[in-house]
Order: C-alpha cells, then sequence, then structure tokens
C-alpha cells in the first residue's frame, strides 16, 4: 500500500493526509467524533468490489455507524432504489460550501460537523474539495474511505486494491453496533 | 460609431498664398453623434467602474475556493506555503491567490480572443479598407454589436470602428493583468470583480473577431438555415490529399480556400479542421470537413489521414508538430503567436518551401502570409499524399497483443490519466486478445496522451485505444450545422416576451471545449432534452461537434432533428469560440429589443435585467482552457449562471448562493421600493456538477427568475419537478423556495405541492418588478 496521491500531479505542500494503517483506526476516530457525516459521491454506483456494488457497502456501513449521509449529485435516487433514505442530497460543490461556513449548524440544525468522511467522488474533485477544506474549514477534520490516497484529507487510506478496499469497509461496519 | 480618426492627406494644392505639396494633418478625433440613444453611466468602463455591480453579485454569489495548489511561485520570494492561514512574504492569503489565479485565467483568455481579434482586424482592413461595412445579419440584426455598444458605448458601422473597440480593449486587459502583479491586488473579491471586468472585455473581444469575419469573409448571417455539414473522420475522402487545419483563426485557411478555388482544385482536395477553426472554414466554404472536436488531434494525425498540417493559434497540442513528422506529413506554422520553433520563410519563393516541404528537408516551416500559405498547403498537399500514401502510426493488432505483454501493471498509466481510466486492466486483456477493453476507452478517453508519458516501458497507448477503436472511428459520418452567428432581431422580438414572463422555460448554452468526463455523448444527451422540452438550446466550439456527433433512433443527428431558429425547441450552432459572444449579444438584445432599456454604455442595468428576468443558463461540460474562464466571467458579470462539469472543478473557485439563508435572497421591488424575497433564483452563479443527471436537473432549476409570471414559473417548476423525479427519484426538497404564490404550482401537481407547502409553514409572497439596483426604483405612488 501506497501514501502517494493516486493522480501523481495531486500533490501538497506542508500539510499532508495521515495514512490510516488499519480500518479499526478509522472507526476509531470515528467514534470519537461528535457530529460525523459521510459524504458519497457518483461512484458509489460505478464501482463493483467482490460482486457488490460499493454503494451496498456504503449502506451497511451508514446504518450500523449511524453516520448521516449526505449523497451528491443524483446519489440521492439510487439510495432510494435500494431502500436506504440519506439524510440529506445537495452538489459536492454546496455540501464543501457549507462545511467552510464555520456558521452552518449542519444538516439537522444542531450544530457544524466535526468530521467530514468522503467516499466515491471523482478522485479530482474529491482532492479539490478537501484542499479547500484544508484551507478554510480549521476546525473539521476530513477523512476519506477510498482505496486512494488523497493527500489533502486530514486522513487517508493508502492506495489499496479493490480486495483491500473492500476488506476494509466491511471491518469497518462490522466494528459498529449492528455491523454485519 | 462615436469618435473618428480624422487624417487629411494633401498631395498638392495650389492657393492664393502658394503651393502646399505632401501635407498630412491629423487632428485626433470628432464625435460622429449620429446615434441618437443617450450614453449610460459607464462607457469604456476602467476596471473598478462597475465593481459596485461585481460585488452586488459577489455577496449574493460567495466564492468558494478550492485552492488546487498550496504553493505561490510566482516570485522569487517564493515558494511559498500558504497552507491553511499562512500569508506569503507578499503578504497575500491562499483565497486572495486562489482568486489571483482566476483573474490571470481570465486576463489570459481574454487577451487570447481579443489577439485573435485584433489579428483578423488588422489584416481585413488591410485586404477591405478601413471603411468597409460591417453587416452581421441584413436588414433582420440591426443590433449589429450588442455587447460592443453595451460595454463600450460604440455602436461600430465598419472594419476601421472595430479596431479602436480593440485599443479600448487592450487597455483593460494590460490593467487587469498588471493587478495580479506581486504587491498591486490583495483583496480576493477586488481580484474577481478584476475577472469579471476581464471576461467583460472578452465578450467585447469575441464580438469583434465573429462580426469582422462575418461582415468581410461572408460567413452566414444571423441564418437559421446555415448548411449542415459533414463531420467525423469518416466523413474524410482519403483518396484525396487532405490539409488539416487545427486552431481558432480562419485567416490561413481562407487562403487555402482561396488558393485552390482559383486553381480550381476545390473537389480535387480534402479541407478538413479540428476545433474551432473547423466551424470557421465551414462558415467561409460549406465543402470543408469538420473532423472533430479539440482532443481527436493525436488520433487524425496518427492515424495518418493528414498530409499536411496547417496550424494558427490557440488550443493546438504543442508537440503536434513531432507527431506529425512521425507520419511524415509537413506543418505549416501560420500564426507569430505559435511559431513552433520553426524557421521563418515568409518571405520565400513558394516553390522552394514546397520542395523542402515534399523532400523531407525540413518537417516544417513558418509562413506568416495567408495567401502564401494556401499555395503551399496545397502544393504540397496534392505532390505529398502519393508519397506518404496515408503513412501511419498506428500498430496492428497483433503488435499490441505482443507489446502488451510488457505492461509491468504498475498502474501509472491510469494515474497519470485525467479519466482515471482503468488502462491496465484493459492492457492485460489485450495481451491476452481481447482488444474490446481497450476500444471501449475510446469514446472516454479525452485524447491527451498522458498515459504514454508515464508508461515506464514506453507503450504507445494511446495508439492501441485508437487502433482498438478505429471501428468505431471510422464510422463517425454524421452532421454538424455551420454557426450561423447572430441571433436576429426578428427572432428576439418573438421569444422575448415568452422569455423575460418565463413561458420559454429557459435558453441553454452549451458551450466549451471537449474535456468531458465520459465522452461527448452526455453533451448529446443534455442538448436533446432541452429541445424536446422546448427550450432554446445554444450550441458553440467543441460542444457543438459532440452535440451533433450522435443519432437518434430516427438516424438524424440533433441538426437535422430540430430547427436552427432561436425559438422553443430550436438547437443553434453559433459558431467557433468567438461567436460564444452572440449567445450573449441574445440576451442583452432582449432587454433592448423587447425591453426597450437603453444599451449604450449602460451595463449595469442591463446585466440586472438579464440577472432577473432572462432565463438563461451556461453549460461548458468538457471546459478546460483560460478561454472557457474568460467566456464564463463575461457571463458571471451579466448574472447569468454557468455550469462546469467535473474536471471544470479544477477552476478551483466556485461562485455559490446559499439557499438555506434567506437574507440573501432579497430584491427591491422597482415599483414600490420594497423589499421581497425572491427565493434562490438562480441559486448558483458558476457551479460544477458531476454527472450529466445532476446537470440536468440544475439546469431546469437555475433558469428560474424573479420576474417569472405565475405562469412561466409553473412551466419551470414542472420541469425543474419532472427531472428532479426522474433522476433522483423524489420530489425536490426546495420546492417550497421557488413558489411565490399557488398559481405557481403546476396544475397536475397541485394536491401533492400544497401539503408539501403546508408542512414547510410557506407563505404567499408577492411577483416584484425585480432588481438589485436602488436607483431603478421608480418613485412610491402616495
Amino acid at each position: 500500500m501506497s501514501c502517494e496521491p493516486w493522480q501523481c500531479a495531486e500533490i501538497a505542500a506542508t500539510k499532508k493526509a495521515n495514512p490510516i494503517t488499519k480500518p479499526e483506526v478509522a472507526v476509531a476516530m470515528i467514534k470519537k467524533a461528535e457530529r460525523p457525516i459521510l459524504i458519497v459521491g457518483s461512484n458509489a454506483a460505478e464501482r463493483w468490489l467482490e460482486g457488490r456494488q460499493l454503494i451496498e457497502y456504503i449502506i451497511d456501513f451508514a446504518k450500523a455507524s449511524k453516520v448521516p449521509v449526505v449523497a451528491t449529485a443524483h446519489m440521492v435516487g439510487e439510495f432510494l432504489k435500494r431502500g436506504y433514505e440519506p439524510a440529506a442530497f445537495m452538489s459536492a460543490m454546496d455540501i464543501g460550501n457549507r462545511l467552510v461556513d464555520p456558521e452552518w449548524q449542519g444538516i439537522d440544525g444542531k450544530g457544524h460537523p466535526d468530521l467530514a468522511l468522503f467516499i466515491a467522488l471523482p478522485y479530482y474533485m474529491e482532492s479539490l474539495i478537501l484542499c479547500g477544506l484544508k484551507h478554510f474549514a480549521p476546525n473539521l477534520k476530513t477523512m476519506t474511505l477510498d482505496n486512494l490516497y488523497h493527500p489533502h484529507a486530514s486522513w487517508s487510506f493508502p492506495n489499496a486494491t479493490l480486495e483491500e478496499w473492500a476488506s476494509n469497509l466491511k471491518v469497518m461496519t462490522q466494528k459498529f453496533e449492528g455491523g454485519q | 460609431m462615436t469618435t473618428k480618426n480624422v487624417h487629411m492627406k494633401i498631395g498638392e494644392m495650389k492657393t492664393a498664398t502658394g503651393l502646399v505639396k505632401n501635407l498630412e494633418v491629423s487632428i485626433g478625433k470628432i464625435v460622429d453623434d449620429s446615434w441618437a440613444e443617450p450614453m449610460g453611466p459607464t462607457p469604456m468602463p476602467s476596471i473598478s467602474a462597475l465593481r459596485d455591480w461585481d460585488m452586488k453579485l459577489l455577496t449574493k454569489y460567495k466564492p468558494f475556493y478550492m485552492p488546487d495548489c498550496d504553493l505561490c511561485c510566482l516570485c522569487t520570494y517564493g515558494k511559498c506555503d500558504l497552507t491553511a492561514g499562512k500569508r506569503g512574504a507578499c503578504g497575500l492569503d491562499i483565497a486572495a491567490q486562489s482568486s489571483r489565479i482566476v483573474l490571470i485565467a481570465c486576463s489570459i483568455g481574454a487577451a487570447t480572443h481579443t489577439a485573435h481579434a485584433r489579428h483578423l482586424v488588422d489584416h481585413l482592413i488591410e485586404k477591405y479598407g478601413r471603411n468597409y461595412p460591417l453587416d452581421v445579419g441584413g436588414l433582420n440584426v440591426k443590433v449589429e454589436a450588442p455587447v460592443t455598444r453595451l460595454v463600450t458605448g460604440i455602436r461600430p458601422k465598419t472594419l476601421g470602428d472595430l479596431a479602436e473597440v480593440l485599443d479600448y480593449c487592450e487597455t483593460q486587459i494590460t490593467h487587469c493583468l498588471s493587478a495580479a502583479h506581486t504587491g498591486q491586488e490583495g483583496n480576493n473579491l477586488d481580484f474577481e470583480s478584476k475577472a469579471f471586468h476581464a471576461g467583460r472585455i472578452d465578450q467585447v473581444g469575441m464580438e469583434v473577431a465573429d462580426i469582422a469575419q462575418i461582415s468581410a469573409l461572408d460567413f452566414p448571417k444571423a441564418d437559421p438555415e446555415a448548411p449542415l455539414i459533414e463531420m467525423g473522420i469518416g466523413t474524410v475522402d482519403t483518396s484525396k490529399p487532405v490539409i488539416m487545419c487545427i486552431g481558432h483563426n480562419v485567416v490561413p485557411s481562407v487562403g487555402i480556400i482561396d488558393y485552390m478555388k482559383e486553381n480550381k482544385l476545390d473537389g480535387k482536395i480534402e479541407v478538413v479542421g479540428l476545433c474551432c477553426t473547423a466551424f470557421d472554414n465551414t462558415r467561409y466554404y460549406d465543402r470543408a470537413k469538420i473532423v472533430g472536436p479539440i482532443s481527436w488531434q493525436l488520433r487524425f494525425v496518427r492515424g495518418g489521414f493528414a498530409d499536411v498540417v496547417v496550424l494558427d493559434e490557440q488550443c493546438i497540442r504543442t508537440d503536434i508538430f513531432s507527431e506529425a513528422e512521425r507520419v511524415k506529413a509537413p506543418v505549416i506554422a501560420a500564426s507569430e503567436k505559435n511559431c513552433m520553433g520553426f524557421k521563418n520563410r515568409t518571405n520565400d519563393p513558394a516553390d522552394e518551401i514546397v520542395a523542402d516541404l515534399v523532400s523531407g528537408k525540413v518537417p516544417g516551416v513558418l509562413i506568416l502570409d495567408p495567401e502564401k500559405v494556401g499555395e503551399v498547403a496545397v502544393k504540397v498537399a496534392t505532390k505529398i499524399a502519393p508519397i506518404r500514401r496515408k503513412y501511419r502510426v498506428l500498430p496492428e493488432i497483433d503488435e499490441i497483443k505482443a507489446l502488451a505483454k510488457t505492461c509491468r501493471q504498475c498502474n501509472m498509466c491510469q494515474r497519470s490519466c485525467p479519466q482515471d481510466l482503468s488502462i491496465p486492466v484493459a492492457l492485460k486483456a489485450a495481451a491476452e486478445g481481447n482488444m474490446a477493453l481497450l476500444a471501449d476507452l475510446y469514446e472516454e478517453c479525452i485524447g491527451c496522451g498522458r498515459c504514454e508519458e508515464a508508461c515506464p516501458v514506453k507503450l504507445q497507448i494511446h495508439s492501441f485505444i485508437i487502433k482498438a477503436g478505429e471501428k468505431c472511428m471510422l464510422e463517425e459520418k454524421n452532421y454538424c450545422r455551420s454557426g450561423r452567428g447572430a441571433v436576429q432581431d426578428t427572432e428576439i422580438r418573438n421569444v422575448g416576451s415568452p422569455i423575460v414572463l418565463g413561458e420559454i422555460p429557459g435558453i441553454l448554452a452549451v458551450v466549451g471545449c471537449a474535456n468531458y468526463p465520459h465522452g461527448g455523448k452526455d453533451v448529446y444527451d443534455i442538448c436533446r432534452e432541452f429541445a424536446l422540452r422546448r427550450f432554446i438550446v445554444v450550441t458553440s466550439g467543441c460542444s457543438a461537434m459532440s452535440a451533433g456527433s450522435y443519432k437518434n433512433a430516427e438516424g438524424k443527428t440533433l441538426y437535422e432533428e430540430f430547427p436552427g431558429e432561436f425559438a422553443a425547441g430550436g438547437v443553434l450552432n453559433v459558431g467557433s469560440c468567438v461567436a460564444n459572444s452572440h449567445i450573449a449579444g441574445a440576451a442583452i438584445k432582449v432587454a433592448n429589443i423587447f425591453a426597450k432599456r437603453n444599451l449604450r454604455g449602460n451595463y449595469e442595468e442591463i446585466a440586472d435585467y438579464i440577472h432577473n428576468r432572462v432565463g438563461a443558463v451556461g453549460l461548458a461540460w468538457g471546459a478546460y482552457s483560460q478561454k472557457a474562464a474568460s467566456i464564463a466571467a463575461g457571463f458571471w458579470s451579466l448574472g447569468i449562471p454557468v455550469l462546469v462539469g467535473p474536471h471544470g472543478s479544477k477552476y478551483r473557485r466556485m461562485l455559490l448562493g446559499r439557499a438555506d439563508k434567506p437574507e440573501n435572497w432579497e430584491v427591491y421591488d422597482a415599483r414600490t421600493g420594497e423589499k421581497v424575497n425572491v427565493g434562490p433564483a438562480p441559486e448558483h452563479l458558476f457551479q460544477t456538477v458531476e454527472t450529466p443527471q445532476e446537470a440536468m436537473v440544475a439546469i431546469a432549476k437555475l433558469c428560474m427568475r424573479p420576474n417569472d409570471t405565475w405562469k412561466g414559473r409553473s412551466i419551470k417548476l414542472s420541469h425543474y419537478i419532472d427531472l428532479h423525479k426522474r433522476h433522483y427519484g423524489c420530489m425536490p426538497p426546495d420546492i417550497h423556495l421557488f413558489v411565490r404564490t399557488l398559481a405557481d404550482v403546476p396544475m397536475t401537481m397541485k394536491d401533492e405541492i400544497v401539503k408539501i407547502l403546508e408542512a414547510k409553514g410557506w407563505k404567499e409572497t408577492v411577483i416584484p418588478d425585480p432588481t438589485l439596483l436602488p436607483r431603478m426604483i421608480r418613485k412610491k405612488k402616495e
């Protein structure tokens, strides 16, 4: 597993993501967060891991972890088709823009998120949003659950195979109460 | 025209006091006051003259920065790390640096279009004279230059008038660029305002370029039935010599076409174009062909189709000369901006240059005389075609199979691919003899060649993809309507009312480059969806080509299926990049011709009108360039929202409204002066959308305007709701923000929507006469 940006030129300067060495570490940090959200992009319905669509893994994880989901692009429809209602849906730009606003009170109106998890956006878009958050949301921590290293996040999994990714997602789901 | 240079030359004059010989007198300018329209407040605005207007928009649509680069390396103090609040050695922070990059990009774009215009105008004046009259559409187009009239206060009548307009543009671009110097502007919003200004100037530069070439080169003049042009690699007759023109400036191509015609060779040689030159060639000569968008340069050259490659300016691969050399195709560089390292042979005899190119003594030449370009290109193509016999560098399938076995599966190709294409998997399959996965990449590949640069064993991966997709490539036979140019005043009269009242649900302008996330089919699908919904769909540039590159179930392309009028359900291609000015021009003409608002130097009022009333949206699904940035900036400053596809996020700054903040959506009611909340209409000014489904929903939503009548809003809402339900699988969550009175609610959805309104605590409001400008408020009646 490598901690180089998946797209070679997406390099960061002095503040780079800490690598997540084991899924259990990610779970510990998510559990520690008071107001996490999970932002899910359009690749969730495009990627297949071990014969299952990525979105199925994400639904399992969201149900187990109870982290509210914000679906970007048209993904809300993909979630609804599978019987899962995300907490909110909006464009990737809109959620990024709200996260840099310290006054924003979150999707439930009860407080600003302290941890934003990202998964399944186009790599370069996710990278740009994470960069924006790194610069303009100093009190927010970010984490990617992708199998591609994102240097602009606070924490990122290293580059990994699809098999490793599926395994990480399954382990993370199992580590939450109710996970299978 | 309001001002004129007066220049008198007297060869010989006998007077009572003596003989005068060779007297030249220049007395500067006199005012030509034949234009009765009163001058508005901001003719030829300086970089800060419209700052207040810009700030109104920038308050409503605040920048969201995604810096793309944490560093600044523009001066020798640096590199400076600007991460998370640090300031650089000059004092700049990352917000200002990001907006500074936006300004630089917009200034580059504006400079490029304006320099293009300058070259065209100077060349055409030299050929036809300063007094050559402008004619954009005969009696159908009286407002010949709406953008120029609006921004500069000048009504140009001749080519010479356009030269003066360009003097202004060049000054402004210099000021814009100078503001980006270290130690100049320091505030991010002021950088943004200057980027808007660059966009305004860019629109003028584009308009000047296009009306000059339309007038002097007799392009289609606001013609809804501009000819249908053959398009696609499969339409090229490879039994003939093929001259391939790449770029944006038609002047060298005119030299080629004129020489062919004069020598009766026009049926014997194929002149094909890539990128915007392709359009302008067809506007001059309807037997020219369009190969395709910018991203197809490598596939056409490596495929060996071109016998001669002629380069003018903009968006040309800067390594195209070495690619052409590989297939033994000589290159003629024909622009001072793009000399490609070739020797300047402008003053050499044409036959000498031809001999050097045909013999291979030199791979390319620089020729800055378009007529000589024409003669040399035609002669070289004729002589070299039988020698090269369409020599190509595409490998055979067996070779691909053998070479793919050397792939190390290191993933560097995929990691370098802007599309993140699964190249290693396709190569693995190819090594086993299965070319299908490589062929599948053909449609999505944008032709950048970064995969080959990254490959440690130097596999020609892009050539593999082209070869595997060859069948698809050779079957590309479509039609694109040639660029029609401006929108007629009469068309504006017909649609002005239904646009402003909202009964035509919107104008969708699909423009820009071909850096698409998943191929050009998305562009076709989006255009067709909205044409069927009776929006006015306008196309330009490479997007106009992609829109025409697919067919419906009856085998018709978009341009065959829909009429080319600026009317509900029309699909009209205005032309090349510089023709984008006609899209802004159409919106401006709605304010002028339909609403009788004065244009002359009256930017703020007209932009306020357009922003609040004209439901237009731009979509640049594959925007990649600095020119696309400046084009977008011109639309932002008019208050017209622009969407970009996912790669557009790399412009690193969005302009986003906040639908959840009601205080951001107040306008004045010009009738009473009272503030009225009109909801987030339009919600954003510049936004990246991730998928075509998201684009479609966003387009329908962004067409809503505060001025919509209840009938118009009802129509717009029904499109928004329908698309939302189809692509998102549910009712829009923000529907209550767009319903002002119950009459706005589409009849067929009344029960469902009323329940939502009740649940949201919705309250009825009024439909105002909307404006953001206090000075537009009429006195309240006692």
